[in-house]
């Protein structure tokens, strides 16, 4: 194997069931539809969702599959760039939020 | 940037519809193995491929246009003079005192830059008051030309329906498929033709927009697209409209130049290939449509007019009009069908899949 990711494997995800534990597959991909299905949000705000969270969890595959759906459901550039600070900036504050802890433990430990 | 010239001026080889036809059955182009389109028929029972009723009658006026999209299927532009004359016309007008469409759906290139448009549209009405007629209006040519300038008015005496392309509702997306400045002259345009009423509630007035991707990617989810283009033009520019008519762009002349030229071409047909939905494929337009080539040629639709593939049977020509065997005739496919039955599917009215 050259490389870890290939685009073309993105292909293969909705046939994981055929290499075993068909029913897990079957009953995650019915959830993921039913998840991502017009209900309370539209299914063009789900997508801008999942476009952050495949930035902020740094998946490849997520990244193309939902530049390319929030492209096909209407988003505008300045969505798709808002959506991924929406995430940058959660995954720069739960960071930051951390030093909370380091503030305590520093004045708990120091005079 | 957009392109200057036509396929055809430039002399480029995907300006002869023999070799787009060429490239879209060449399986080393493609660099893998997809089903032919029959091969998706057959088992659905829909090969081969019949009308069901006949009641759109599609004249393309010409090719000339003043825009240079880098996507237009007809390779339209400025440099194309092929237009159709007044003769041609007569025929199509002798078409349609013999015989009766709900819909007569007036395209190009742009249609109101042949001389004889709204001569065309007088006899239209003389014929018949009640006809639906659709303008297929690129909207910057009402600004293009000072003689253009009353072209609402003139739409809305004849009660004309307008279905105008607008990609997106920001100028980016917009020029970048058909040309700078193209975005600031077609909101203008349409706050002209819903100066004189149209998209207005109880006007009877209807302006109804196409969308089609600015790039190699699908169309999807015509009704909240339509919430989302209504929501954004009202918000910034005042603007209404009836409906939004999503499309999927067919990989034929500039577009599929444009595939080939970015790299998509592959994964585009392979995309097509796999959103095949059956419901579509029997509602595709072809079936109701009839349409009509510049020189007075028939085929069965836009896309296959462009590709230069005639209609089936000995009657190719408005001269030789013979409805009962244009009604019986095998509809003409190849591979590009597939971008009017993927996912929702595809039409000049947008998806027929509901």
């Amino acid at each position: 194997m050259s490389t870890y990711y290939n685009s073309e494997d993105l292909k293969k995800f909705g046939s994981i069931g055929a290499f075993g534990a068909k029913d897990l597959a079957n009953d995650f991909f019915k959830y993921y539809g039913d998840v991502f299905a017009e209900g309370a949000l539209t299914s063009r705000e789900k997508s801008l969702i999942a476009l952050a969270v495949a930035h902020v969890l740094k998946c490849p595959y997520c990244i193309d599959a939902y530049t390319t759906d929030t492209l096909e459901k209407g988003c505008s550039e300045d969505e798709m760039m808002e959506a991924v600070h929406v995430g940058a900036v959660m995954a720069a504050g739960i960071t930051l939020v951390h030093s909370t802890q380091m503030i305590n433990k520093a004045k708990e430990l120091t005079m | 940037m957009n392109p200057v010239k036509s396929l055809k001026a430039r002399k480029h080889e995907l300006g002869e519809s023999a070799f787009q036809l060429e490239v879209l059955n060449d399986r080393l182009t493609l660099g893998k193995h997809l089903p032919s389109f029959r091969e998706k028929l057959e088992p659905i029972g829909l090969f081969p491929l019949k009308p069901t009723e006949i009641d759109i009658f599609q004249v393309n006026m010409g090719k000339m246009c003043n825009q240079v999209c880098k996507h237009c299927h007809v390779d339209a532009g400025p440099d194309r003079k092929e237009i159709m004359t007044q003769e041609t016309m007569q025929l199509c007008l002798g078409v349609l005192q013999k015989h009766k469409f709900k819909t007569i759906d007036l395209t190009g290139g742009a249609p109101e830059m042949n001389p004889h448009f709204r001569w065309f549209i007088e006899q239209i009405r003389a014929i018949d008051n009640d006809i639906n007629i659709i303008v297929r209006c690129n909207l910057t040519i009402i600004l293009a030309n000072k003689k253009y300038h009353d072209l609402p008015d003139f739409f809305k005496q004849h009660r004309i329906e307008v279905a105008s392309s607008l990609p997106f509702y920001t100028a980016t997306r917009t020029d970048s498929q058909r040309g700078d400045g193209v975005f600031e002259d077609s909101i203008k345009a349409l706050q002209m033709l819903n100066a004189v009423g149209y998209g207005q509630e109880d006007s009877g007035l209807t302006l109804n927009l196409v969308y089609n991707p600015a790039g190699a990617f699908l169309p999807s989810g015509q009704a909240g697209m339509e919430k989302e283009f209504k929501r954004a033009l009202k918000a910034k520019y005042g603007i209404e409209f009836n409906h939004l008519f999503c499309i999927t762009n067919i990989p034929i002349s500039r577009f599929l130049d444009y595939l080939l030229v970015s790299g998509n071409y592959s994964e585009y047909m392979e995309k097509l290939v796999n959103s095949f939905n059956p419901t579509a494929a029997a509602n595709v337009m072809c079936r109701t449509t009839l349409s009509i080539g510049w020189d007075g040629y028939l085929y069965d639709c836009d896309f296959n007019q462009m590709l230069d593939l005639k209609v089936a049977g000995k009657a190719k020509h408005l001269r030789d009009f013979d409805m009962e065997a244009l009604t019986q005739r095998s509809i003409i496919i190849n591979q590009h069908c597939y971008g009017c039955t993927a996912g929702a599917g595809s039409s000049c009215g947008g998806e027929v899949a509901k």
